[in-house]
């Protein structure tokens, strides 16, 4: 039964395990390698005053409130746009007769999202921020910026709230329409209703893959050391602080990038984390996953 | 314009025959339809979204388009002297090309490798678990990875990668000097790092999607756990990895701001890996801003132009092939 040539064959199998094994491993090399530096050189600088002071000149210490600030309402603004255009694309797309419409927007927001950030950020610029030709002319803003995070957010919300949707079972739509109620009614006030936890999972997760952007804000946002104070003046941004500072010759806001590096990887990882456990426990207890 | 859509939509929304259709429309209540109409005019949003794209960058490129044709492709001049302004295209092109494919061939045997070992190796219990911490990777900013690089990855590459390569295979023209503090190689690792999480996600995908009886069949008949991996699950998950593999290079092709920050921006065509170089997204990061002329703006947007047009074909190509993948990354 143990020919050599089994013996061999189990030999090899057990090697090429083992070298799958040892790929995983080396994929964690640079994840544990980044959230270590990340640790060793975040820590220090993130302080109760660099989490609540603005701006100032190197070497009067500084802090990224104003960065933060700004992050939010870039976020909040994005979502004003994506969200109901995401609820309403993700309805459509969840039909139960798909049309050929459907099938074409679905592929396309797919496609959007991959669309590289920086050429949202081009776009943006030439239809909101630009001064001359076929533009709105509004200038370096928080509107712009927020624009430009809202097409990234688009396909992302829109696809989840899509799953959400179509979790919900055929006989409570059925039951809802038995009753009587318009079609519209069954939509938005059971069914939504039903996928608000999913709804929101989704948006939590396109949040998070939005908040680490800065290539879409470098000419819409523009960055700024001041509070947000107008939605049509520029705003800083937390990714987008990282980035400048980290091209500066001064230690201190080398420093304060890492800092801000620290903040921004804990909200995105606290989020991810938080969604993935939720997902699990629910998906535990029986409920369809989105 | 609007209103066009808007009929287009209602006829597309029904499929009943028109008799029917008629007699429906009477019933359906007033605000249905106008639900169901404003449901299919936000439809129709992302559509015109990718068409006004087009049309928006080939305007705002026009200048640079109707000056230099086609030689913006293959020029490597890139001359804001307002005496005789150039521009061209080449040196970028290559870059963004380069990092993208040598990324990917790195990236993906490891992802495919690292897909495989979650899927048939690690007891089922753990799938989730190492999944998610191998989407972290994909979770961690651009920026971020881009901070990371400069000051760990680029020292790493200079002070022990590059000597290295150089003694061993310093006869390639690909591993001779100049050395840069920041080079090619840098971006190409770092784009391997990034991309792999999305071949390892689409790739699990596929695999999970195999028929747990062609595993049985494979085992019955005797297979070792690798003979099954090779002959029953990669077979049928091939489209996966190759849809997997193309999303990433997509995703590769864009990558800007860690690139951006670990490439060195130098204009330049150069055979080594350790030489400073730049690709199109970095180049439109770095230099958009601060454009000195109208038609320095109208080059650079159509750089923009470019790359949008490369990774949607890529894109769509991609998603054609792998018809069902989420995104979002919800497990």
């Amino acid at each position: 039964m143990n020919s050599r040539r089994t013996i061999y064959r189990r030999f090899k199998s057990r090697t090429i395990l083992g070298l799958m094994a040892f790929t995983f491993l080396l994929a964690l090399v640079p994840l544990v390698s980044l959230l270590w530096t990340l640790a060793a050189n975040g820590a220090a600088t993130v302080t109760p005053h660099f989490l609540t002071a603005s701006w100032a000149p190197v070497g009067e210490n500084g802090g990224i409130a104003h960065a933060i600030a700004g992050s939010l309402s870039l976020l909040a603004l994005a979502s004003v746009v994506a969200v109901p255009l995401g609820l309403a694309n993700g309805i459509y797309l969840a039909r139960r007769a798909p049309t050929r419409l459907a099938h074409l927007t679905r592929l396309l927001l797919d496609v959007t999202s991959g669309i590289p950030a920086i050429i949202v950020g081009v776009f943006i610029y030439t239809v909101v921020v630009r001064r001359e030709g076929f533009s709105l002319g509004i200038g370096f803003s928080m509107v712009a910026g927020g624009l430009a995070l809202a097409m990234i957010m688009l396909p992302i919300f829109a696809r989840t709230s899509e799953e959400a949707i179509r979790a919900i079972p055929r006989a409570v739509e059925e039951a809802g329409l038995a009753l009587g109620l318009p079609r519209r009614r069954v939509i938005l006030r059971i069914i939504l209703r039903a996928a608000v936890p999913s709804i929101f999972t989704g948006l939590f997760l396109s949040l998070a893959r939005v908040a680490g952007e800065a290539a879409p804000l470098l000419f819409t946002a523009f960055g700024s050391n001041d509070w947000p104070a107008s939605p049509l003046k520029p705003v800083s941004s937390l990714p987008q602080l990282l980035f400048d500072y980290a091209r500066q010759p001064f230690d201190e806001l080398v420093r304060q990038a890492w800092g801000a590096a620290l903040v921004l990887v804990a909200i995105i990882l606290l989020i991810r984390t938080a969604t993935f456990v939720y997902l699990r426990w629910r998906y535990s207890k029986g409920a369809s996953i989105a | 314009m609007v209103m066009t859509t808007l009929d287009l939509d209602e006829t597309n929304l029904d499929t009943t025959s028109p008799p029917r259709r008629a007699a429906k429309l009477r019933s359906r209540p007033i605000g249905d339809r106008a639900f169901d109409l404003s449901i299919g005019a936000c439809a129709v949003v992302p559509p015109v979204l990718i068409l006004l794209f087009v049309i928006v960058l080939a305007y705002g490129a026009w200048p640079a388009i109707a000056e230099f044709r086609w030689h913006f492709l293959v020029s490597a001049a890139w001359e804001p002297n307002p005496d005789k302004e150039e521009y061209g295209a080449l040196p970028f092109i290559l870059g963004t090309l380069i990092s993208s494919i040598l990324a990917l061939a790195l990236a993906a045997p490891i992802g495919i490798s690292v897909a495989s070992f979650i899927s048939e190796v690690v007891p089922p219990s753990l799938r989730g678990l190492l999944r998610f911490v191998i989407e972290i990777l994909a979770t961690i900013p651009s920026v971020v990875y881009g901070l990371w690089g400069v000051f760990v990855l680029a020292p790493w590459v200079m002070n022990h990668l590059a000597p290295v390569l150089s003694k061993s295979l310093g006869f390639l023209p690909f591993f001779s000097e100049p050395f840069d503090p920041r080079n090619m190689l840098c971006a190409i690792l770092i784009l391997t790092i990034m991309v792999l999480p999305m071949i390892v996600s689409v790739s699990l995908d596929a695999m999970r999607s195999v028929p747990i009886s062609y595993r049985e069949a494979a085992l019955g008949l005797g297979a070792t756990r690798w003979e099954m991996i090779r002959l029953a699950v990669w077979p049928s998950a091939r489209s996966g990895f190759i849809g997997g593999c193309i999303l990433a290079l997509g995703r590769a092709l864009g990558e800007t701001m860690a690139v951006t920050m670990v490439i060195g921006n130098e204009h330049r065509i150069s055979q080594s890996l350790f030489a400073a170089s730049d690709t199109v997204a970095s180049t439109i990061a770095n230099q958009f801003a601060e454009a000195p002329s109208d038609l320095f703006t109208a080059s650079l947007i159509e750089l923009a132009l470019l790359l949008f047009l490369i990774t949607l074909g890529v894109n769509l190509i991609a998603r054609l092939i792998v018809r069902r993948v989420a995104i979002g990354g919800a497990d």
